[in-house]
């Protein structure tokens, strides 16, 4: 029983990560066909840094994202507190909003996205795409910042103010710092959230201005490369650094959590 | 805390990117622009059932109902294996289980396009074990291989958290009444467990259903699933109004599976990814 049941979790994990490390091993084979292994090179690397197009996808990728989570982050803490103090009826309306675009198919949200853009005659691009993806953003925060609201002790912004605080001053003394860690929880969502989206991209974006997800699709499609190989094992290490990171982050709140407790 | 003011910003954004949005798709959906204005016509939804582009329709909830099922199946016992094993195992192998899920699913799609490959590295292995090469590259297998590869993490994961949480305590009292493993698994474990299934199944059906992506790189043809079809009208052929028409049905389709699940889970709470 236990042999079956390693060998069926070898065969599984053997199963996700296979595509990963053969993508990789081949990211660094000489031969451009994927059936031989013609040796060591680091030339697709050379000539993944030397194209242009992926260059300027990669900067495109990473604008979007930084923005549109800074962005979002604020309008999204902001709106939580709000809909915090609401009455019931209208935050039920606002959250069933708020949910829309988490729960609708991206391919309906960037069409209809898409949309609008054109109606309201915004040409598509850099701007539009930019807006699609604070949109597709603010749900996220709202959603992990408004637990954090929960929590609160409301008696302590009422006892700042009795000592003489001023709101803001109150605000930002008692209530920010509670709410801190979703607020970066609600970050790093929206930022990877933006750096991975593929589908709500591709329908607001406009020629010229594409992320590197779009990049990927438009390479796949017109064949296999190498270079795309090496992309790979050049995301798929970043993932694994920003994942560790992460999860530090998150132990590292549990231990304080049960340290208060 | 009287700041509702505060909430304007969010509340326009909301109205004017969200809601707004939508409506111009339910307005194309019914509306068709004529040399005198707009005309109301049901005409587009007619279209969608003209039997080729049911056939797309029934073609895209088959295909990701196979899916789910081969993630169900293969996601189940993964998902046991995973909450019986030892707590230091257990973090370091979900860990695993949530990596490729953060790598971008594109790369994870053309993975399989460079193994699958007619001269790719699974037929080369084939062929130096003398074993007839396997040509499933643009068919439906791969179509649902890609899915069952991109969506399974969604399936283990709700499963595992529900089973993780279970009272251990239940099977160990139905073990000492004489009840065996399988009695235990149909009569405790799974009943129990039934709020992970779900939200497994809505977690890998909904994006299923929904790509055109999958189906694009991997799957053969044009009009392969509704997600292709909807891109299409609108990045090729212009015809916004179809396009429109077939977006409400996709999106009626996933809020109807929604609702249904999403009964049983405020019954059982708990089960969630998030």
């Amino acid at each position: 029983m236990n042999f079956l049941k390693r060998f069926y979790t070898w065969l599984i994990f053997a199963f996700l990560y296979a595509p990963i490390v053969v993508l990789i091993v081949f990211s660094f084979n000489d031969s451009k066909s994927r059936g031989s292994w013609d040796g060591f090179t680091l030339k697709w690397y050379l000539e993944l840094f030397q194209d242009r197009e992926i260059l300027t996808s990669l900067y495109y990728t990473l604008a979007i994202a930084i923005i549109s989570s800074l962005i979002a982050t604020l309008i999204g803490t902001i709106a939580a507190l709000a809909i915090h103090n609401m009455k019931k009826v209208q935050k039920t309306v606002v959250m069933n909003v708020t949910y829309l675009p988490v729960l609708n198919p991206d391919i309906v949200t960037g069409i209809s996205l898409m949309l609008l853009f054109i109606f309201i005659q915004l040409p598509l691009g850099f701007f539009s795409l930019l807006l699609a993806h604070i949109t597709f953003n603010i749900p996220y925060v709202i959603l992990s910042v408004l637990p954090k609201i929960k929590q609160l002790n409301k008696h302590l912004y009422e006892a700042a103010l009795d000592l003489g605080a001023t709101p803001i001053h109150a605000f930002q003394k008692v209530i920010l710092p509670e709410i801190m860690p979703g607020i970066i929880t609600g970050f790093l969502l929206a930022f990877t959230l933006s750096l991975d989206d593929f589908v709500i991209s591709f329908f607001t974006t406009g020629s010229g201005v594409s992320n590197l997800s779009i990049t990927i699709y438009s390479m796949a499609r017109r064949g296999i490369h190498p270079t795309i190989n090496a992309l790979s094992t050049l995301l798929f290490l970043a993932v694994l650094v920003l994942l560790i990171v992460v999860n530090n982050r998150i132990s590292k709140d549990n231990n304080a959590k049960e340290r208060v407790a | 805390m009287r700041m509702k003011w505060v909430a304007y910003p969010y509340l326009v954004w909301a109205v004017l990117f969200t809601v707004v949005p939508l409506f111009l798709i339910l307005f194309y959906s019914v509306l068709q622009q004529t040399d005198n204005g707009w005309r109301f016509t049901w005409e587009f939804f007619q279209k969608c059932t003209q039997p080729i582009y049911l056939k797309v329709l029934w073609r895209s909830v088959y295909l990701a109902f196979l899916s789910t099922l081969v993630c169900l199946l293969l996601g189940y016992p993964m998902a046991m294996i995973l909450s019986n094993m030892q707590l230091s195992k257990k973090n370091f192998f979900v860990l695993l289980f949530v990596i490729p899920m953060w790598m971008n699913f594109l790369l994870r799609t053309y993975a399989w396009m460079t193994l699958l490959e007619r001269k790719g590295l699974i037929n080369t292995v084939l062929g130096y074990l003398h074993l007839p090469s396997l040509n499933i590259l643009y068919t439906d297998q791969a179509v649902i291989l890609g899915m069952v590869y991109n969506f399974l993490p969604f399936m283990v994961l709700p499963i595992y958290a529900v089973l993780d949480k279970m009272d251990k305590s239940l099977i160990e009292a139905a073990n000492d009444l004489g009840a065996n493993n399988f009695t235990v698994f149909r009569k405790i474990i799974f009943p129990l467990s039934i709020p992970g299934v779900l939200s497994g199944i809505t977690m890998v059906f909904m994006p299923a259903v929904t790509t055109f992506v999958i189906s694009r790189l991997l799957g053969g043809g044009q009009y392969t699933l509704i997600g292709n079809l909807i891109e299409q009208q609108f990045l090729v052929t212009g015809d916004w109004n179809f396009g429109s028409a077939l977006s409400i049905i996709m999106m009626i389709l996933i809020l109807l599976s929604m609702s249904v699940m999403s009964r049983y889970e405020k019954e059982n709470e708990g089960g969630m990814l998030w």
